[in-house]
Parts: structure tokens; sequence; C-alpha cells
């Protein structure tokens, strides 16, 4: 199993999270320079200038033209990581890819758990009503409406196939969370009463962690989910056994539904 | 101001408790911030048992807590959040901004302008006595049911709307802190326009002074949306209005009985359009601290004092136009994330050039090696580790893996603790001459800069490791997360290093107390400064100096050709 956390940045599991992580490095870099270079001048002024017998200070007020230079510079350098990084990284991830090209999955968040709801083979999200929430159905989904029939609903557990597009609708029952998936470098808060729409693509299979950044009460700290992503046949194969037993009133042996094909044809 | 001339005559609780000196008032202000201070940090001390040690009992200190709080010596996590919320409430508006603001604000702004007192000295004693109310409010709060806030200082709704009753509490008390604030800001900016000295034109201010104008706007304008903001939390709360809350919300799996049709969002760009300019009110008043001592103990001018007065003025207006890159994750928009990351990279040039004219300040100076140069020498490189960490966050394509992470906790700490908390150990050991007469210990005072320059930076420099792996503030156990597990060693060395400046500041403790009876005999300019205050008695009487000051030239006038002395007071009129 390859390690996929450490000390320095995780494990990029993202198609386009190379390029978040180019910027973190090429600032880093620019920082220890910045700050080794002024840190450097800082020594030698303190050492250069103390006080000590027979030397006496200089009455000067401006004796540098250096330093119009280097804030000219500062502002240039800023100027290049606003247009040539940051402004292309935030258009990239909010091109959305287009209808019926990704895999959509809602997420509710709670105190302290990820409901995570798929619409099933149809594509269409079933219907859901505040009312009808209850221990043993947290979306509160109405499995009258013939959308919610072949809907699969999952706690805790993200399922997604790698290579593919994924948008998450992002919403909250109750206070803000927020959505955090490190090795995807993918992190956007959920305010209750919106639904905010994210979206990643998985370049490898593996099985990572969601994890809520924002304090969301006293059981924060284990808000944690599970986030695989699979090679498509076993994320079929997953969503497979996790098909509703609702929608199907006797239950299923097995091996029929093993044998079902791509269940998620969007 | 008409009881100043019979104070003599003053029974003892007029003159030292419900005083209108700004001298006593200042003293008042600067021992409760650094009483705060204090609270504050034991808080985080606490805290750091359990990051180091998740679900270990804590050995001895453990036993003294009831159960509400710690069960068996193992803290809940409760009590880790109140302790959370409460260490960000307590450290900012209880410690560090009365304290800056507060203390030396009250004490020096009067005596560097040449002033008798404050412009409005009831006021002034009004603004302590409800920050006093404040205070005792937020930390009585411990005691309610439920325990104090646990939302985070930032109080985020929903979840401090339907937080236990330490939440009220929270709000009342800040409450009484922001009008505190407001009487306290209103005060300054009358004292600094109307009783400046004569000859005292505002280019002739000392930087110190410049720096808490420009904080007194930041507070007079940007706390009223929070005290607005708060009274709408506080109805939220006991009024049973929705101003945060949107229709629809289910608590636990029950319905939450409310109006709904508010937006959690509105409460956080209140919060943040106070909430940045405050962090440029706990930065500005130590920049100008650091600003006197580096002119005093080089012996020379400070390097561009001009650029260094626009610089600061412009950062005042920046700081109301940049409060939303705080917010770069709530989903606000692609518009609003652009003009918020071009203002934060504009805001970035002014502090540039503040640390740089203050950095070059020392070129060509004679450099005094005194404990507040010390102190106010490493707020330099300090606050740069803080500015430059800043960046990542300032860009929303970096600030996503990073945000809400220890990176972020290094960062403003780099500003605020090492940054800040040191300017004012520099401005402590430079005026105390002033305030008691007496000079403190020089050894003590090394050891506390060497020790708390040393152990501070191991408390946050490895956050930046533990942030750069995603590991997320506020986690009361960082066991439970895959990707937080490989840094955990670093909470270790982490609550060792917090541990380790806590007593590292027993010597600054027995040479605060300790000097007002050994501490050195000075004079009234022990350093040989320029400015004002040097000029009165060491302590000033009631009235502040002995004869009306009339000033001259410009703050900083050191090792001026042709003067027989390095320092040529601003009150000076002939040569010295």
């Amino acid at each position: 199993m390859p390690k996929y956390y450490g000390w320095g940045l995780p494990y990029n599991a993202s198609a386009y999270g190379a390029e978040i992580d180019r910027l973190i490095y090429v600032l880093h870099v620019f920082m220890i320079l910045l700050f080794v270079g002024w840190f450097a001048f800082l020594l030698i002024a303190l050492f250069k200038f103390r006080s000590r017998p027979g030397h006496k200070a200089e009455y000067k007020h401006n004796h540098f033209k250096a330093p119009s230079y280097l804030e000219v510079g500062v502002a240039l350098f800023e100027a290049v990581l606003l247009l040539g990084f940051s402004f292309p990284i935030a258009r990239h991830t909010r091109a959305f890819p287009a209808k019926g090209e990704a895999l959509e999955v809602r997420i509710v968040a709670e105190q302290f758990a990820w409901n995570i709801h798929y619409p099933g083979p149809d594509g269409v999200f079933g219907k859901t009503d505040i009312k009808l929430i209850g221990p043993a159905n947290a979306l509160g989904l109405d499995r009258t409406d013939p959308a919610a029939k072949d809907d699969i609903t999952a706690i805790n557990q993200l399922h997604v196939p790698v290579n593919k597009p994924v948008v998450v609708h992002l919403s909250s029952k109750d206070v803000i969370h927020s959505f955090f998936l490190p090795v995807m470098r993918v992190k956007q808060d959920i305010i209750p009463g919106q639904n905010i729409p994210v979206w990643f693509q998985a370049k490898a299979s593996g099985n990572f962690e969601i994890a809520c950044a924002q304090l969301c009460g006293l059981g924060h700290y284990r808000m944690r989910g599970f986030f695989i992503v699979d090679e498509p046949d076993k994320f079929s194969a997953w969503l497979a056994k996790f098909a509703p037993k609702v929608a199907v009133p006797a239950p299923v042996p097995a091996p029929a539904t093993a044998a079902a094909p791509v269940v998620l044809a969007v | 101001m008409s009881d100043q001339h019979h104070s003599h005559g003053l029974p003892f609780w007029r003159k030292y408790i419900f005083s209108v000196d700004h001298k006593v008032i200042g003293i008042q202000y600067g021992i409760s911030g650094l009483l705060f201070l204090l609270f504050g940090f034991c808080l985080m001390m606490l805290m750091r048992w359990q990051l180091a040690y998740p679900g270990q009992p804590l050995p001895v200190l453990g036993n003294l807590f009831s159960e509400k709080f710690m069960v068996g010596g193992i803290m809940l996590p409760e009590f880790y959040n109140q302790l959370g919320a409460m260490h960000g409430t307590i450290m900012v508006f209880l410690g560090v901004v009365p304290l800056a603001v507060g203390g030396f604000g009250n004490y020096f702004v009067p005596l560097q302008i040449g002033a008798p007192d404050m412009a409005f000295p009831k006021l002034n004693m009004m603004s302590f006595w409800v920050f006093f109310l404040g205070g005792v409010s937020m930390v009585a709060s411990f005691f309610v049911p439920g325990g104090a806030a646990q939302s985070g200082w930032t109080s985020y709704p929903p979840l401090s709307d339907i937080a236990t009753t330490g939440q009220t509490v929270w709000l009342i008390g800040m409450v009484f802190l922001i009008t505190s604030s407001l009487l306290g800001s209103v005060n300054f900016i009358v004292t600094i326009v109307q009783l400046r000295a004569d000859g005292l034109s505002f280019f002739r201010l000392p930087f110190f002074v410049w720096a808490q104008f420009v904080t007194s706007f930041l507070l007079l304008l940007a706390f009223p949306p929070l005290e607005a903001a708060g009274v709408l939390q506080l109805m939220d709360r006991v009024a049973g209005t929705s101003f945060f809350l949107p229709s629809g919300l289910v608590v636990a799996g029950k319905a939450l009985t409310v109006s709904g049709g508010g937006n959690p969002l509105l409460w956080q760009h209140l919060f943040w359009f106070l909430a940045h300019p405050e962090v440029y009110v706990l930065i500005l008043p130590a920049m100008g601290i650091v600003a006197e001592i580096v002119a005093c103990n080089t012996r020379k001018p400070i390097y561009g004092y001009k650029s260094m007065v626009y610089s600061i003025v412009f950062l005042g207006f920046m700081s109301f136009i940049v409060w939303a890159h705080h917010m770069f994750l709530t989903g606000m928009g692609s518009k609003m994330s652009a003009f918020f990351q071009i203002t934060t990279m504009i805001i970035s040039i002014p502090s540039v050039i503040i640390l740089t004219a203050l950095a070059l300040s020392l070129w060509g100076g004679s450099i005094r090696f005194t404990t507040p140069m010390l102190f106010a020498t490493a707020f330099l490189p300090m606050f740069g580790i803080g500015g430059l960490t800043g960046l990542p966050l300032g860009l929303t394509a970096s600030d996503i893996p990073l945000h809400d992470t220890y990176y972020v906790i290094g960062h403003f700490h780099y500003v605020v603790a090492p940054g800040t908390i040191f300017a004012l150990f520099a401005g402590i050991y430079h005026w105390y001459p002033k305030v008691t007469g007496r000079k403190m210990s020089e050894i003590l005072g090394k050891i506390h800069f060497f020790f708390s320059l040393i152990f501070i930076n191991g408390v946050f420099m490895p956050m930046f490791i533990m942030g750069l792996a995603g590991v997320s503030r506020r986690l009361y156990d960082p066991m439970q997360y895959a990707h937080a597990q490989p840094t955990q060693p670093l909470n270790v060395f982490i609550s060792i290093c917090a541990w380790s400046l806590g007593l590292a500041q027993i010597p600054f403790i027995l040479n605060f107390f300790g000097s007002l009876i050994w501490g050195k005999k000075v004079d009234r300019n022990p350093w040989e400064s320029t400015t004002l205050e040097w000029a009165a008695p060491s302590p000033p009487p009631h009235g502040n100096f002995d004869t009306v000051p009339q000033v001259y030239r410009g703050p900083y006038e050191y090792s001026v050709p042709g003067q027989k002395h390095d320092f040529w007071p601003q009150d000076m009129a002939k040569e010295n």
C-alpha cells in the first residue's frame, strides 16, 4: 500500500491537484529565498552596527534606493501569482464538467456524519423531505417518489470511480461543516440553506479519507468519512451491493446483483 | 479635567480604583491585559496536554476539575472546545487589545503629545470599567450550565445559535468589550487631534502615536458592525429570531422550530468586517512600539518616517476591504474571490514597506542590545514569517488545502505572538522606568528573551508542517485521522515547547514585580530618548509635566551632527 500521508503535502490523487501543489511549492521557495536574504541583511546590520567604543551612529533619514525596487519587485511577483497561478486554477476548479459526463453525488452533512446520496441508474435524485428524517432515513428520502426508488444511500462512505469527473452537491442539515478530501486538494465549506457543488477527478484508486474542516460541535474531531476511489468495475459492484432494499421487495441473492453490469449509466 | 489640581485630596478609591487619570487607567488596563494573557495562555497549555497525549488523564491537575470538564482527569471534547473558543477570545479581546491600546495607548499617547490627560477622562474611566465587566462575564461563563462558549472565537452560526448558555454570556461579554473599545477610540482620536503640544504637528508625532491614531479609527469604524451582529445573534438565541438561521434545519434528528429565512454567511461577513481590521488593531500598536525602541536604541532617525506614516494610513484603509479572504471556501463566487485576492495582495505592500523601513533603520546605527531592543529586533523576522506565510493563504488556489489547518494557526500566531506580544514585552521593558521610576533587571530580561524566542518558535514553526500535511485546526483528537497521525510527534514537541514557554515567563513575572522594590532607581530619561514622555518626571505626577511642553522638532533626532549629545529631545529649545 502506498504511503499517502507524511510530513509534507498528502499524496496527490487528483487530476488537477498537481497545479495547486506546484503553486504551493513555488510560493514556499519564494518565501524562503526572500526570508533568508532579508534575515541575512538583518544579522549583518546587527553585527556591523553594534554599539562599541569609537563607533558612532550616522544621522540619515532616507539613505537607500533599494526598497522602492524591492517593493516593485514584490508587487510584480504578486501579480504573477494572481494572474499566472491563482486565477487559472480557480477557473479550472469552477469549470464544471458537462451534464452527463460526470458522476453526480449529493452529500448531506450533519453532526457528525456524512450522508451520501447517489441518484441510481436513472440519474435523478429522489425527493427529500425533512419530515421524513428518522433514524433509518437520515436523508429524509421520499421512497414513494419514482425517482427515489433506485437511489442509493450510504453513511460516511463515498465511493467514486477513478478517471471520471465527480460532481458533489454539498448541503448541511444543521450547522456549517467543511468537506475536505486531503488527497484530492478539495475543500469546500457547507453552508446550511445552500446547495454548493464541487467537482474533482481522481487519477489513482485507493482508500482515503473525508475530513470535516470546520468546527461543527463536540464531535467535530470524529466526523471522519471514507473516501474510496475504485476501478470502474469494482465501483459498479459496490453500487450494486448497496442498491436499495426498499425498491426491491424480496431479498435478492448475491450473484444476481454481482452480475449486474454498470449500474450507474448516467 | 477640573479635578486634576486637587488630586491629593482624593480618597484611595477615587485615586486608584475609579480613577480618571489616564496613567492609572493605563496601568489598570495593562495589568488586566497581562493577567488575561496569562490566563488565556494557561487555557492553551491545558489543551496542549490533550493534543500531545489524546485521551490520557492529565496528571495531578486533572483531578481538580469537576466532571463537567474532565472525567477522571481526561478532558471532554466539550471542554476542549470551550478552551479553544475562550483562548482566542481572551487573547485577542481581553489580552492584547487592552494591553496594546488600553494600556500603552492610554499611558503614553497623552505623554508623547505633551497633554496633561486624555480629552475625556471620565469616558476613559467608563471605558475601563465596561471592559472590566466584559472580562468578568467572559471568565464567569465557564461556570454557567454547559460551560463557556464552545463555537470558536469566530462563533459561526448556526452552531453558535444552538450552543449552550455560555454562548449567550459570550455575546453579552462581547457587547461590553466592543462598547468599551468604542468609547476608548473616540477618546484617542479627539485627544490626538486636539491636545497636541504647541509645535507638535502631525508629521512630528512619534510613530507610536500615529499607530494608535489609525488603530482608533479602525476600532471606531469596524466594531459597530460586530456589535450589531452580536446583538442579532443574541436575539437569535434568546428572542427566537432567525437572522442567521435558514429554514429547514434539522438538529440531532429533530426539525428546529424557528422561523428560518436567515443566512449564516451574513454573520461571517459582519464578523470578518470587524475581525480583519482587528488584526491590524493587534499589529499597528506593536509596530509603533517597535519603531520607538528601534530609533532610541540605534541612536539614529528611523528610515523613511514619512513613508511609514503613509503606509500605516494606507494599511488602515485597506484593512476594511480584505475581510472576505477569510471566506474563500464559503462558495461566495469567483468575482468576490478575485476582488478579495487582489486587495489582499495589495495590502501586503504597505506592511512590507513598514517592515523594510524598520530593518533599514538599523543600517548606520550604533545598536544597543538592551532587553527592549532584543524583543523589538526579534519582532522583525517573526512578523516577517507571519506575513510571508499569509501569502499562500491569500491566494484561493493554495488556500484550498491550507484553509482551516494548522498552517493558518502558525501564520496568525507568528503575527500576534512572537510578533505583537514580543513588541508588547519590548514596550514593557522600555517604558517600565517611566511608569515606576525604576529599571527592570537586564539579566532576567535577557533570560526571558532568549528562552521565549527559542520556545515560541518551537511552538509555531512545526505547525506549518502539520498544516501542509492537512491537519485541521480545532481537533480534540487528531489521532482520529490517518492523515494527521504521521505528524503526531510534532504535537508532542509543540506541547513541550509550549509548557517550557510558560516556564520562560517566570523570570519576567519575577522581574516585573521584583523591580518595583529592587529595580535600579533612574531619572526621567534613562534611555536618553527624544520623545516627550521622557521630559516628564518618572513616574509622571497628576497633570504629567512640570511645565507646558513646547515642541521644536521631529521625534527621532538622534546623532544630529554638531550636537554635543547624540539625542536632541523634541522639547529642547537650545542645542543639546
